[in-house]
């Protein structure tokens, strides 16, 4: 295996037995983008320079030395932060967000800000406003979105590990897509202030990494409450580390019959209850359970997402920040051509849909409606966690599609089907390899858990990462000249 | 469902200019997903309480003390153009 595979906690142990340096390190992964990014493109921008400099310093903590890659919806001080879009493709930041500035404490290096869709709008990574992601398990197909750069860069040996944004399923469907681990924790569990906001209530930041354990270190380092947040929660913060152990023994896990009375692919239904089977094996108990209203989820998705965005994203107007277009001799005309040029179709049909279900005459009948359909699909979840310790489900319908095959945006929202109803309801969830399809890509699984429920997701999903024994299988990227 | 005029009106609501070939495709693909969300009216929602947040959230105050907020070259150091330590845009009443 080379240096580059390894995960963070191999790293971590090399760094302290200083069988290498960060500089080291550091040259590997570079080295590793050189080789690989022209075909991935993973990376909106490198940090070359400042992650050198830092190698330099003396580096304590946690994570100290260990480079990863951070989404470019993070804010970091004085270094690009453009969400993928055009409308912000010059902003520096004047200050890191909160995660940002909690991974610098705990001596991690950023390698470079990935690439997404265009604020975090999309299930593909094609709809960044620059270029589009490549998925290394096979670069003719989608790395999965929003955060399908954080989940390519750590599958492709690009970074030890990486950040992502959920507001849908945006950190565990590229990562089911790219085979790696992805985890959305609890809503206000980590938190936001410095990600710039796609719908606010749903967000939340999350690590992706090469294994489970490497999930728990990462979450240790961003979690806890943030006075700057006003939706952060005050609790008292576990040790996420402590729940790396196997064992699942008289657990109840429950798999929602509707999830799995979908069309979904037969590869992927086949290998989760394969894998399930393997947790029942060990211990656990698995009943299947029903989850009558999730089937709404994603159009209630469609309503409080889109509506939320249209506010938040109405701060672009090219006046203090961002791109401004010079066509224009007055100021109201300045807004719509620079809002015009600067954002991409998805983002605009967002901003549309979000404005008309919040416009007069119709918040009533959609956005008050989506909210209430809310309440009913988080008593659902409650009502099962009462009695079940966690539900698994596959993370998405199908493996990764290939590039340019879903021109319907109705269609790729149906990717999100399994993911959405978990940020709809704020509950944490996990997503982790399961297996491979017939073609090679590989299938993720899910966890879910209720509010504040990550120790026991970790717990169960290191469990089962033991049991697959497919944790080392690397993707092996082709190279083009 | 969503007419063309419909998308000029939401357009010009968010300040979005939509290029007149867009038009008739933003209509239709507003029109698909208005429509797929009609599903929700399948519930009935009677009495139910909305849900803004999933984690309970009291009034989140700080202490009422003035702090000093972003020094005035950093706030302007991303603006497009700016002057005197302001930002400038162009003609909000022109002839």
């Amino acid at each position: 295996m080379e240096l580059y595979d390894l995960t963070i906690h191999e790293l971590k142990e090399r760094l302290v037995d200083q069988e290498i340096s960060v500089t080291e390190v550091l040259n590997t992964f570079y080295e590793r983008i050189d080789q690989v990014d022209d075909s991935v493109r993973a990376y909106v921008s490198l940090t070359r320079d400042e992650a050198y400099q830092r190698a330099g310093e003396d580096l304590t903590g946690s994570l100290a030395g260990i480079p990863l890659a951070i989404k470019d919806n993070m804010s970091t001080e004085g270094i690009k932060t453009t969400c993928s879009s055009n409308i912000l493709n010059n902003y520096r930041p004047p200050y890191d967000a909160t995660v940002v500035k909690k991974l610098k404490e705990a001596g991690a290096i950023m390698l470079g800000k990935a690439n997404m869709d265009e604020f975090a709008m999309g299930s593909s990574t094609e709809n960044s406003g620059f270029f589009k992601t490549h998925n290394p398990w096979n670069l003719d197909h989608a790395p999965g979105g929003s955060s399908g750069g954080s989940a390519a860069a750590v599958a492709a040996g690009e970074a030890a590990g990486a950040l992502g944004s959920d507001t849908g399923g945006s950190i565990r469907q590229p990562a089911a897509y790219c085979g790696v681990v992805g985890l959305k924790p609890t809503y206000g569990n980590v938190s936001r202030y410095g990600l710039v906001a796609f719908a606010s209530s749903l967000d939340q930041i999350g690590p992706i990494t090469k294994d489970v354990k490497d999930s728990a270190i990462l979450l240790n380092a961003i979690t806890g409450h943030d006075p700057m947040d006003s939706t952060s929660v005050k609790i008292d913060k576990p040790d996420y580390t402590e729940f790396i152990k196997e064992d699942v023994k008289g657990l109840k896990i429950g798999l929602p019959e509707e999830y799995f009375s979908l069309e979904i692919n037969s590869e992927v239904k086949e290998s989760v209850l394969t894998a399930v089977k393997k947790m029942e094996e060990a211990g656990a108990i698995v009943e299947e359970v029903s989850l009558p209203s999730a089937e709404y989820a994603l159009a209630a998705y469609y309503i409080i997402a889109p509506a939320e965005a249209s506010s938040n994203l109405a701060r672009y107007d090219g006046v203090r920040y961002g791109f401004r277009s010079e066509q224009a001799s007055n100021v109201s005309e300045m807004f719509t051509t620079t809002r015009n040029q600067g954002f991409g179709d998805e983002v605009k049909r967002r901003i549309m849909l979000g404005t008309y279900v919040l416009s007069s005459g119709y918040y009533d009948a959609y956005y008050l409606k989506a909210q209430k359909v809310r309440t009913l699909i988080k008593e659902d979840f409650d009502k099962l966690f009462k009695e079940y310790d966690l539900l698994i489900s596959p993370t998405t319908p199908t493996t990764a599609f290939k590039l340019g095959e879903m021109s319907d945006p109705l269609e790729m929202y149906q990717m999100d089907i399994f993911t959405v109803p978990i940020n709809i309801a704020g509950i944490p969830a996990i997503s982790l390899p399961s297996g491979f399809d017939s073609a090679g890509l590989p299938i993720g699984l899910q966890i879910m858990g209720p509010h504040f429920g990550e120790g026991k997701i970790l717990q169960a999903a290191y469990t089962l990462e033991q049991l697959l024994n497919i944790k080392d299988k690397r993707a092996k990227v082709e190279v083009s000249k | 469902m969503i007419s063309k005029k419909d998308v000029e009106y939401i357009a010009n609501l968010a300040n979005l200019k939509v290029d007149e070939a867009d038009k008739d495709v933003f209509a239709k693909q507003l029109g698909d997903i208005l429509e797929y969300v009609e599903k929700l009216n399948e519930l009935d929602t009677d009495g139910v309480v909305p849900t803004a947040y999933t984690v309970p959230m009291k009034n989140v105050f700080r202490e009422d003390k003035a702090e000093p907020s972003i020094e005035r070259d950093k706030a302007l150091a991303n603006a497009p153009d700016k002057k005197d330590g302001q930002f400038r845009v162009p003609p909000i009443i022109s002839e």
